[in-house]
């Protein structure tokens, strides 16, 4: 009674916090982890431990000795750009080589803009790309799917659906749905990614505009290409949906809050972009995948978007 | 289009009225509006009985204000009553329960109204009848459209979307016939032959019950409506009703609308019917660790605490008085104010609960954007406030914000959006009118 406390409404709150959306979104990633664990044993297990640790540590120090700030790692976001990193890397790649993708992820992409938030790129898929430039080879030869595979840098190596498709052959469709096929250590579930999009739909940790516009976007433009010159584009949309890291990049990378767009109009036209995007990479690019491409791309022009894409006002839709 | 879904905790629903006892001396504030206070029409040591006229009401946007109570005028002078605002009151030490002799006490139902549309709206003028869903806005103001305007239908607002509160609901399950011949009373004012009450669907009794009463009167509606917060807003309201959506800076009137509350309604058929000014209202004492949440017939400028006694006193972990809904109410500082026109409910809200967590940073989620059911950024919003960003802040439809506080409600982390929008609207306000 003696400290009745003066505020303005409203005076209840929906309960919702930074650290439930975190955890939300990795109990999402529990089936795909689950998958990438069986297929590729110990390597995947060494991988993910190294880039969720190394990205909590580095935020960590960050934090403390540079920005001299509050701790932010119990917010889970450390622990999810750590899993998300391990999720775009190939199960066989160099500890070292982990750590420094990390660190480039949470000390450039995302502290030094402020850390959650603040940050235009995805601190992932910049540690991803960042790896990807500097290393090509080691990120590049991913280990063949053996169910709880012993072997870490030793591990037998064989070509993606996706680089298979360059070259002419298609995969297994089945093989690609559950995962039984060589991609970075969680990408290749299509199954289990699912799974994982109902859950944050469920949630309502995201919304269905970013991953369905770029899924659509990547099925019927594939599916142009594939009809008007099937010789040529020999790949079916189906196969382009459940090949490399479309799934992944669409439903967990795209949808990072802080570098997607604000409103649902925006969302669109962002998911739109990285679907055109993405089959310009794969069908007409150097590399056979660009979903991580496409995406930072895309987060580059989501401040754009959010200036000139304003939500439908009230009043202005009906009179 | 946007909105959210806070839980009900509606306590007190179904729980009939309970009249509350008399205070010892009323306090009752001479304005209940944003519109001219009225004028004392009595003075220190006046004998005054239950519905004399207390104030006169100074201009077009005022309104009448009568006594509660019968008893001796004690002094003039300003109080603060459950609104928040310091405002003149009169004070009164009340003696006896005497009435004007004017005012029909008898129960009796009366359905034939005979006045004209003039007649009606200068009996709910004299009655001093102001909004009752909280903005207390004066009733014979919104019964008398600019001129050019034509009304074509008559919404009533029972929709009652705040948590907690169950006086409105409460009001249709014990007067409903009543209810309905102020709409039909209404609806002659402003000359519509149409009329929707628009309900929310988790008060599923009384759309029953007023649905088959509106079967005996012409032209009114009984509208069950998605449960959602703020449906009751008067925009949103006219949206699920009729489909038409009031554009940005116009009144209701502008797609042929008028919108009164349920429980104005009711004032309504007793003012008209009953010739008995608007001195007693019901509102809903509640809370989660109250002993006897109920909903209470209280005087006008009766003071909470005595109200509050009869539903077995403040509870002891309260941390936060709140003055009506938890959604949009004032939190008080004490339970020593008068209950004002629009006070809907007290609510006592835990101490665990009442103070805000810790602001994080912004975490860009959207969650804000799609909440807004006016379509409005209010993470935008608020860095355009912190920055004096006002232009933008006017361009980007800041004066459309109802504040509701859908976006600081729904906000993960725990950002006070609304203090800012709030504090922008106000300033981009000010802006706005010394332009004029």
């Amino acid at each position: 009674m003696d400290k009745l406390i003066i505020s303005p409404a409203p005076h209840v709150h929906s309960g919702d916090s930074v650290s439930k959306n975190m955890r939300g979104v990795l109990i999402a990633l529990i089936p795909a982890y689950l998958v990438g664990l069986y297929f590729f044993g110990l390597g995947a297990l060494i991988v993910s431990l190294v880039s969720v640790l190394s990205c909590v540590l580095f935020e960590y120090l960050i934090q403390r000795y540079i920005l001299k700030g509050e701790k932010t790692i119990n917010d889970g976001s450390a622990v999810l750009t750590g899993l998300l990193l391990a999720f775009n890397l190939p199960s066989n790649i160099p500890v070292w080589m982990v750590i420094i993708g990390a660190m480039v992820a949470i000390g450039i992409a995302k502290m030094s803009f402020g850390g959650l938030g603040n940050n235009p790129l995805n601190p992932a898929l910049v540690g991803r790309v960042f790896l990807l430039i500097s290393f090509p080879v080691a990120m590049t030869s991913w280990p063949s799917p053996i169910p709880l595979n012993p072997n870490y840098l030793d591990a037998v190596t064989s070509a993606t659906p996706l680089a298979l498709m360059k070259f002419g052959h298609l995969p297994n469709i089945m093989d690609l749905f559950i995962g039984n096929t060589g991609g970075s250590l969680g990408e290749v579930s299509a199954i289990a990614l699912l799974i994982g999009f109902v859950y944050l739909l469920l949630k309502r940790i995201i919304t269905w505009h970013v991953p369905i516009s770029i899924l659509l976007t990547v099925f019927v433009f594939t599916g142009i290409l594939h009809f008007a010159s099937p010789e040529t584009y020999f790949a079916t949309p189906i196969y382009h949906l459940l090949s490399g890291g479309l799934l992944l990049g669409a439903i967990f990378m795209a949808t990072d809050y802080a570098t997607s767009p604000m409103t649902t109009r925006g969302m669109l036209v962002y998911g739109v972009g990285i679907g055109i995007i993405t089959v310009v990479i794969r069908i007409f690019g150097s590399y056979p995948e660009g979903v991580s491409f496409a995406i930072l791309i895309m987060n580059a022009f989501t401040p754009l978007i959010n200036t000139y894409i304003k939500p439908k006002r009230f009043g202005e839709a009906r009179k | 289009m946007g909105g959210v879904h806070p839980k009900e905790y509606k306590f007190s629903a179904g729980k009939e009225t309970k009249i509350s006892l008399l205070p010892k001396q009323a306090i009752i504030p001479l304005g209940h509006y944003l519109g001219a206070p009225s004028n004392a029409v009595v003075a220190k040591g006046d004998l005054v009985k239950v519905g004399q006229l207390l104030g006169q009401a100074s201009g077009f946007v005022s309104a009448n204000v009568h006594s509660s109570v019968s008893g001796k005028v004690a002094k003039i002078d300003d109080a603060i009553d459950a609104s928040g605002y310091k405002r003149p009151a009169v004070f009164i030490d009340v003696e006896g329960d005497e009435w004007m002799e004017s005012i029909d006490r008898s129960s009796t139902i009366i359905r034939e109204c005979t006045l004209t549309p003039e007649e009606i709206i200068k009996k709910i003028s004299d009655a001093g009848i102001v909004g009752l869903g909280g903005a207390t806005f004066p009733t014979h103001v919104k019964l008398s459209p600019p001129p050019g305007k034509k009304a074509e239908v008559l919404i009533i607002n029972a929709v009652e979307c705040e948590p907690y509160l169950t006086c409105d609901h409460q009001l249709m399950l014990e007067k409903g016939e009543e209810i309905l011949v102020g709409v039909s009373i209404l609806m002659k004012a402003i000359n519509v032959n149409r009329a929707i009450i628009g309900i929310e669907n988790n008060k599923k009794d009384a759309v029953a019950h007023l649905e088959r009463l509106a079967k005996t009167f012409s032209g009114i509606e009984v509208m069950a409506l998605k449960v959602q917060y703020p449906q009751g807003g008067e925009k949103q309201l006219i949206d699920a009703t009729i489909g038409r959506q009031v554009p940005s800076g116009a009144i209701p009137i502008e797609v042929g609308a008028v919108v009164q509350n349920v429980a104005t309604t009711f004032a309504v058929y007793e003012a008209v019917q009953k010739n008995k000014p608007l001195f007693e209202r019901i509102i809903t004492i509640t809370g989660k660790s109250m002993a006897q949440q109920g909903n209470f017939w209280v005087r006008i400028g009766t003071a909470l605490t005595t109200v509050v006694e009869q539903a077995g006193g403040m509870p002891e972990d309260t941390g936060k008085i709140v003055a009506g809904g938890p959604m949009m109410g004032r939190s008080l500082s004490s339970l020593d104010v008068s209950v004002a026109k629009g006070t809907a409910g007290v609510l006592f809200i835990p101490t665990l609960e009442s103070a805000r967590k810790k602001m994080k940073n912004c975490l860009r989620c959207a969650k804000c954007v799609s909440a807004c059911p006016m379509g409005l950024e209010p993470y935008l919003l608020m860095g355009q406030s912190e920055n004096a960003m006002w232009t933008e802040m006017e361009r980007n439809r800041i004066m459309d914000c109802i504040e509701c506080g859908c976006c600081a409600f729904t906000c993960p982390s725990n950002r006070p959006l609304l203090d800012h929008v709030r504090y922008g609207k106000t300033t981009v306000g000010g802006i706005i009118r010394s332009r004029r």
